[in-house]
């Protein structure tokens, strides 16, 4: 590619994040140019993986509508593991997916909805590359004004960083730092196929419908849990684990998520099915607190799980509209300002509309979800006390008032530290 | 098909590679490794690459990596020495993410 070519935009990284900038940008009449590494979009990308769809709406009202989407998520669940026992709670609410309405949220396979996305932003007119690795910037007196992939120059008004948890772009542009061991998850899947018909019964669900569930005390006391997402003829089954705890633990997370698999309430789920992928991912779970101070430099934007855009609440786990509503901000704060040193300053007051405040709000959760109890005793405990509620047999039984205080001592607990984590609790949320 | 338990090479082996003969993406400083005493890259890496041999020493093979970056981050003495992605092209392709 010669000097003399100039795009208003280069974005690194064909993800939901860089595919909603470039899509955005283009529509707009921009120059864009997506570089991607991998063969395809979303050849590299693993996710878990649920899309909360009212970020593509954002992007384009009625986005969804031709998306490379799975199930809608009209059954919300919760799974409590203890040794080879259960507890199950499930949600369902129909108003998730009302015909008139676009559904709240849908399991997705990122191969083929990253590869939908970019397609999308390269009909508006973004030109998207495949197969080239971005190796570093083109900076000139303190401007980025391009990017190296081997031994290709190429230049834009703005560079933005959509590279993902690693970020190498954004490191060498100086704005995040090294990743902490204490901020991350590392996450495993394997994606197993099964008839569209078998996950319905499975899984009660109407043709369309999907479950997305979460699953507690199945991480051997590690920080963490397990995930499992109906997709169109597949289960997407998956745990993450604070690695950090993983290593003193001295179980790999390959074995602790087998035996996940093979656990006596989940193997009738997905027995059947043939797997057929196995993935990995790390995942960043600094939250607020971990954000870099800044996000912009002049000629350099940071989107998406790059920035380190990313909630976990036990119950909701969202990245990808995250990564699509910074790309969008990004897009907006690019088209907006035509100086471009206002359009990093334009950025972030685009952030702060939205995610900036959300990531805010539910700081406290990360101390909650890594209080050690919460992944062992208290599912156990559950377990315990279900089992006296559901039990009859010829003797007289223990009255609750006795039982429950003799479960709580048996599994390790007391009173008092029921109290403690429930203050605790009630202050993180 | 009935879904077993199934140990990382079988994983790995459902998995497309493009293996970059030529150019490793992973190099480990052995030596620094060999001092390692936690070694928690033996129990993080999802695909659970590094190995000790029978006797004792660390092993790696970076052919069947997933390209997470746990083990960068997870590596306390930094015997990673080098820790990029794959040229382009190369690598793992996942045909379902």
């Amino acid at each position: 590619m010669s000097e003399t070519e100039k795009f208003d935009a280069i974005i690194i990284g064909a993800g939901p994040a860089g595919s909603a900038c470039a899509y955005t940008l283009a529509k707009a009449g921009r120059s864009v140019l997506v570089i991607e590494r991998a063969d395809t979009p979303g050849a590299k990308n693993v996710s878990g993986g649920r899309l909360y769809s009212y970020a593509l709406e954002m992007v384009d009202p009625g986005l969804c509508e031709d998306a490379a989407l799975e199930r809608k998520v009209t059954h919300e669940q919760i799974m409590m593991i203890s040794r080879d026992k259960a507890i199950s709670i499930d949600y369902f609410n129909p108003d998730f997916n009302r015909t008139d309405n676009v559904p709240h949220s849908y399991t997705i396979l990122r191969a083929k909805f990253d590869e939908w996305f970019a397609g999308k932003a390269e009909e508006s007119g973004a030109m998207v590359i495949c197969g080239v690795k971005v190796d570093d910037l083109i900076v000139r007196d303190g401007k980025v004004v391009g990017v190296i992939a081997g031994e290709d120059e190429m230049l834009a008004d703005v560079v933005v960083a959509a590279d993902g948890v690693n970020s190498f772009i954004a490191r060498k542009a100086g704005l995040v730092k090294e990743i902490s061991s204490h901020d991350v998850g590392v996450g495993v899947k394997e994606t197993i196929e099964l008839s569209s018909k078998t996950i319905e019964e499975r899984f009660n669900l109407k043709e369309g419908e999907g479950t997305a569930r979460v699953i507690m005390g199945c991480t051997e006391g590690i920080p963490g849990g397990g995930f499992l997402y109906t997709n169109k003829d597949s289960i997407s089954l998956g745990a993450v684990f604070f690695p950090e705890q993983v290593a003193k633990h001295g179980k790999s997370v390959h074995e602790i998520f087998q035996n996940l698999k093979m656990h006596p309430a989940i193997h009738p789920l997905i027995d059947g099915g043939e797997t057929v992928e196995y993935g990995g991912h790390l995942v960043s779970e600094a939250g607020y607190r971990g954000l870099s101070e800044t996000l912009y430099r002049e000629g350099f934007l940071v989107i998406g799980e790059a920035a380190g855009f990313v909630i976990n609440t036990g119950a909701t786990i969202r990245g990808m509209d995250l990564a699509i509503l910074s790309g969008l901000a990004a897009a907006r704060a690019i088209i907006g300002e035509e100086d471009s040193s206002k359009v990093g300053p334009a950025y972030v007051k685009e952030l702060n509309c939205t995610i900036l405040p959300s990531m805010k709000a539910v700081v406290g959760y990360k101390n909650l979800l890594e209080t050690p109890t919460l992944h062992k005793s208290y599912p156990n405990l559950a377990a315990d006390v279900f089992g006296q509620l559901f039990t009859v047999g010829g003797h007289v039984p223990e009255s609750m008032k006795r039982s429950v205080p003799r479960l709580i001592k048996a599994n390790g607990l007391s009173l008092w530290q029921l109290v403690k984590d429930g203050i605790m609790g009630f202050k993180a949320v | 098909m009935t879904i077993e338990r199934m140990t990382p090479p079988e994983l790995l082996s459902l998995n497309k590679f493009n293996v970059d003969e030529q150019e490793p993406h992973i190099v480990l400083d052995k030596k620094i490794c060999a001092g390692c005493e936690d070694k928690p890259c033996l129990f993080v890496c999802p695909a659970v690459l590094y190995k000790l041999d029978k006797t004792g020493d660390l092993t790696f093979d970076y052919a069947g990596c997933l390209e997470c970056g746990t083990c960068r981050v997870m590596c306390k003495d930094k015997g990673i020495k080098k820790w990029v992605y794959p040229r382009g092209t190369f690598g793992v392709s996942f045909r379902h993410g």
